[in-house]
């Protein structure tokens, strides 16, 4: 053993010595409670809560024993008397085909020849002829984890059974009856890790596929952000290139923060998702063309005399939203214990229920919860069946500790069981983000979902609730995923996430947008790139088509804004260099060039769509000023380093200007924010 | 000879007042002892320890006497030892406000660094998950495969788990060698 863990082991053995009066409180406490249980007699004593979930599963296991009890009476007993082993496995199947169990969870004890035994049962008894008794767990098994996976050892207890049925004297009848007291620690077979050692089997290594000679990071971040950036010359890094980001979360985080009277952190926010947060009338392409067209403005920039701001839009196509494939949603639903609170599992289930209405009857739903054990509440069920949906969706409760990965795992096999030719298949993680059981390695989670990302299915991650929210997971989840993150904190968000925006938000129309642009030093002497600070690609992954990307949904706007400085403008932050080259070679008529990179989705080859950016070209229309106040509004938010004397009051005029037609009212929202973030920041 | 664990425990269970006593009293040292291990203070310890104890008699109704009661009261421990980890989690971040936590948080692994206390510095800087193995295995000198049955993971999650532990505290000793 080495040095460190010899040195650790002997501080941890060096535990306070009890202290005789606290010990004499406790155990006095101790007592007090157990009388109070005890006096109050069986039928009102205030015992563990009981729950509908923990009910079903109590009768689950009552079921087994049923079953167990009517298997080892009659043929068994005549197994005993001839004293052979009977060995009882227990085949736990969790349901996700589309043939489901019924609900009530446990299937016909037929005994058959033993095929399937667990591998503990099948190691200790090999000779003798063998009897399986095969249980199929409900959907609705597992609430808490600790008190749970205690629970399921009772699967456990056959076997010691079985292996007591081999003495003689002993009835098997009597056995079953009675729980034998166990000689060795019972075999703590959980579900969970059952389900999660099969499915990692598959696509994840054990424990995360970790590889121990890289270096892990030490402490993971909140949340998902890089400093801003800075002011870069072109001379020297005439390239930028990075991600296109659909996410919005980071908008219904400030503006949560904002609600509550405080200004958030400034690395909650993340500029391009709070500019994309609203929708925009961005010119469209025509039928039959590229998937998105993308739009080129320069404008003055606001807050600085002497620059430009160029504004590059990407506008989705709508296709006809009766023309959309059939949709197979499995909704991975976190039921942990921090779920129970009104703004995330109530919530959750009334966006949900929000959600269903839109979809049409040929659409599958699956739903699969966790916490402390994965498991499926829901298989796949027709949108028609409403009814079954939203039965389901009732019965979630919240308790115990999260097990992301298990659930994930559980997710993406119910989704690619339920892909069909030309349906599009989605996992819908709902979580407060706290993934703090059952994941040993946040690297290998993210590359599990890297993986699966190649089969098809793509991800979407809501986020519910504050205080446990894990930003920066959220943010790795659904970028890894080909997915996209919302922040969902009221109904209304819901709405627009999961009803005005369904098709954008289910539907991709293009995976793996980069966008790469190339300045020309001889227009554009500085220049520097507002928000996607987390999007940033080296200049060469943009023609490399292994390197992942953000999606384009259907009917998506995407906005990104650079602020560039001429060579001759007073705004330079740089001075020219005393022995550097004199005069950039070439013409000065293109600011830069674009390029966009992007796949259909299905396919692995990129196409390239390519446009010179022009001066003056494209108009200052109400979209571009509104998109320009609310990167205006995010810098102020984080330092506001680059916009001099500029601020709320020029902001709110800005944003107070563009408003258009705004008929959800997203903008004069995003305005009364503006002026509560004001009168905050003073 | 004295009465075994599960003797005495299912007889607790059905009622009996001195069999539960004298369960409480033969295993208070033993909770403190992994509460302390997996909080690091001893205060913390304490409050954890009474809560779990306070909360024993309807705890053990739902013991089944499948897994040996040592075992099950480490993982009853453990658990409580989340919960209020959790709960403080949320209460501090509740109060601090949106990622204020993560700032206290850092403050606080500052202040454990200028701590002179070796044992406090290196626990506060491995992860919960890794703390509570790490608490199990050299703590409470178990095997690996019964640090996974109390902890609900394989064997070789916590095999891994070490290697993890064994890692992080070279690479500390490593940046405390270097100026």
């Amino acid at each position: 053993m080495s040095n460190e863990l010899t040195n650790l082991r002997a501080a941890l053995h060096a535990p306070p010595a009890a202290q005789a009066e606290a010990k004499a409180d406790t155990i006095a406490l101790a007592l007090r409670n157990f009388d109070a249980l005890h006096q109050t007699g069986q039928g009102s004593r205030p015992a563990l809560r009981p729950n509908q979930a923990r009910r079903s599963a109590a009768g689950f296991l009552k079921g087994v024993h049923a079953m167990l009890k009517s298997l080892t009476s009659r043929p068994i007993l005549a197994a005993t008397t001839s004293a052979l082993a009977l060995s009882v496995g227990l085949v736990i199947v969790v349901p996700m085909i589309r043939t489901a169990p019924p609900p009530s969870g446990l299937v016909v004890p037929q005994p058959t020849p033993a095929t399937q035994a667990t591998d503990t049962a099948a190691t200790e008894v090999t000779s003798e002829p063998e009897v399986t008794a095969h249980a199929v767990v409900g959907p609705e098994v597992g609430d808490d984890g600790g008190t749970d996976a205690h629970d399921i050892t009772r699967l456990a207890t056959p076997e010691l059974a079985a292996k007591e049925a081999n003495q003689p004297g002993i009835g098997a009848a009597m056995v079953a009856e009675n729980p034998p007291s166990p000689r060795s620690p019972g075999p703590t077979v959980g579900l969970a890790p059952l389900a999660a050692r099969t499915l990692f089997a598959e696509g994840l290594p054990r424990d995360g596929g970790v590889d121990l000679g890289r270096p892990a990071p030490d402490d993971t971040e909140a949340f998902a952000n890089a400093a801003p950036n800075p002011v870069k010359i072109t001379a020297n890094e005439p390239v930028s290139t990075f991600s296109i980001d659909v996410d919005t979360a980071s908008y219904a985080v400030v503006r949560a923060s904002l609600t509550a009277g405080t200004l958030p952190d400034p690395a909650a926010v993340r500029i391009e998702e709070m500019v994309n947060y609203f929708p925009y009338a961005y010119p469209a392409p025509a039928a039959g063309d590229t998937p998105f067209t993308s739009t080129v403005t320069v404008t003055r920039t606001p807050w600085n005399p002497g620059t430009n701001l160029v504004h590059i839009a990407l506008q989705g196509r709508l296709p006809a939203i009766s023309d959309r494939p059939a949709l197979n949603l499995v909704f991975l639903i976190d039921t942990s214990g921090s779920m129970d609170e009104p703004n995330k599992l109530p919530l959750l289930r009334q966006s949900l229920t929000l959600m269903l209405a839109q979809l049409r009857p040929e659409d599958e739903v699956a739903i699969v919860a966790y916490a402390g054990s994965a498991g499926g509440v829901l298989a796949p069920t027709r949108a028609a069946d409403r009814e079954a949906i939203l039965a389901a969706l009732d019965r979630l409760q919240a308790g115990g500790a999260t097990a992301g990965a298990e659930g994930l795992a559980l997710a993406y096999q119910v989704a690619r069981k339920m892909g069909g030719a030309g349906e599009v298949s989605r996992v819908v993680l709902a979580t407060d983000g706290d993934f703090n059981v059952g994941i040993d390695d946040p690297e290998g989670l993210t590359h599990y979902i890297a993986r699966q990302r190649d089969s098809g299915v793509y991800l979407s991650v809501l986020g519910f609730g504050r205080g446990n929210l894990d930003d920066a997971t959220m943010q790795a989840l659904a970028q890894n995923g080909n997915g996209q993150a919302a922040y969902i904190d009221t109904l209304a968000e819901a709405r627009k996430v999961l009803v005005d925006q369904l098709t954008g938000a289910l539907f991709p129309i293009a995976d793996d947008v980069k966008i790469q642009v190339e300045w020309n030093p001889a227009a554009v002497a500085e220049y520097r790139l507002i928000g996607y600070e987390t999007r940033a690609l080296r200049r060469e992954d943009f023609n490399n088509d292994r390197v992942d990307a953000g999606e384009i949904g259907a009917g998506h706007s995407v906005t990104a804004i650079y602020e560039v400085t001429a060579p001759t403008s007073p705004a330079l932050l740089h001075d020219p260099l005393r022995y550097g080259s004199a005069q950039p070679a070439g013409e000065a008529g293109e600011l830069g060039f674009l390029r966009l990179r992007y796949k259909t989705p299905g396919t692995s080859d990129s196409a390239l769509i390519e446009t010179p950016i022009l001066p003056g070209s494209g108009t200052g229309s109400d979209d571009v000023r509104f998109a320009v106040a609310i990167a205006g509004f995010g810098q102020l938010l984080t330092g506001a380093t680059y916009l001099g004397d500029w601020g709320w009051d020029q902001a709110i005029a800005l944003a107070l200007g563009a408003r258009g037609d705004d008929p959800f009212g997203y903008r004069i929202e995003a305005v009364n924010l503006m002026r509560m973030a004001q009168s905050l920041d003073k | 000879m004295e009465t075994s664990d599960q003797t005495l425990a299912r007889a607790a269970a059905a009622g009996d007042r001195e069999a539960f006593a004298a369960l409480v009293e033969r295993h208070y040292d033993r909770i403190l002892g992994l509460a302390w291990r997996l909080t690091g203070s001893r205060a913390e310890a304490q409050d954890l320890t009474q809560d779990i104890c306070a909360a024993l008699a309807a705890k053990l109704v739902s013991w089944r006497g499948q897994a040996r009661f040592t075992t099950w009261l480490y993982r009853v421990t453990v658990n409580a030892a989340h919960d209020r980890r959790r709960r403080q989690a949320s209460h501090s971040r509740a109060a601090n406000g949106w990622g204020d936590w993560e700032i206290s948080r850092q403050q606080a692994m500052d202040e454990a660094r200028c701590a002179q206390d070796w044992l406090t510095q290196a626990m506060t800087r491995l992860s919960p998950e890794l703390r509570d193995t790490v608490a199990l295995v050299l703590g409470e000198d178990m095997l690996q495969a019964e640090a996974g049955a109390v902890l609900g993971v394989s064997e070789g999650t916590v095999a891994w788990r070490m290697s993890e532990v064994k890692r992080r505290l070279r690479a500390m000793a490593t940046a405390e060698a270097e100026p």
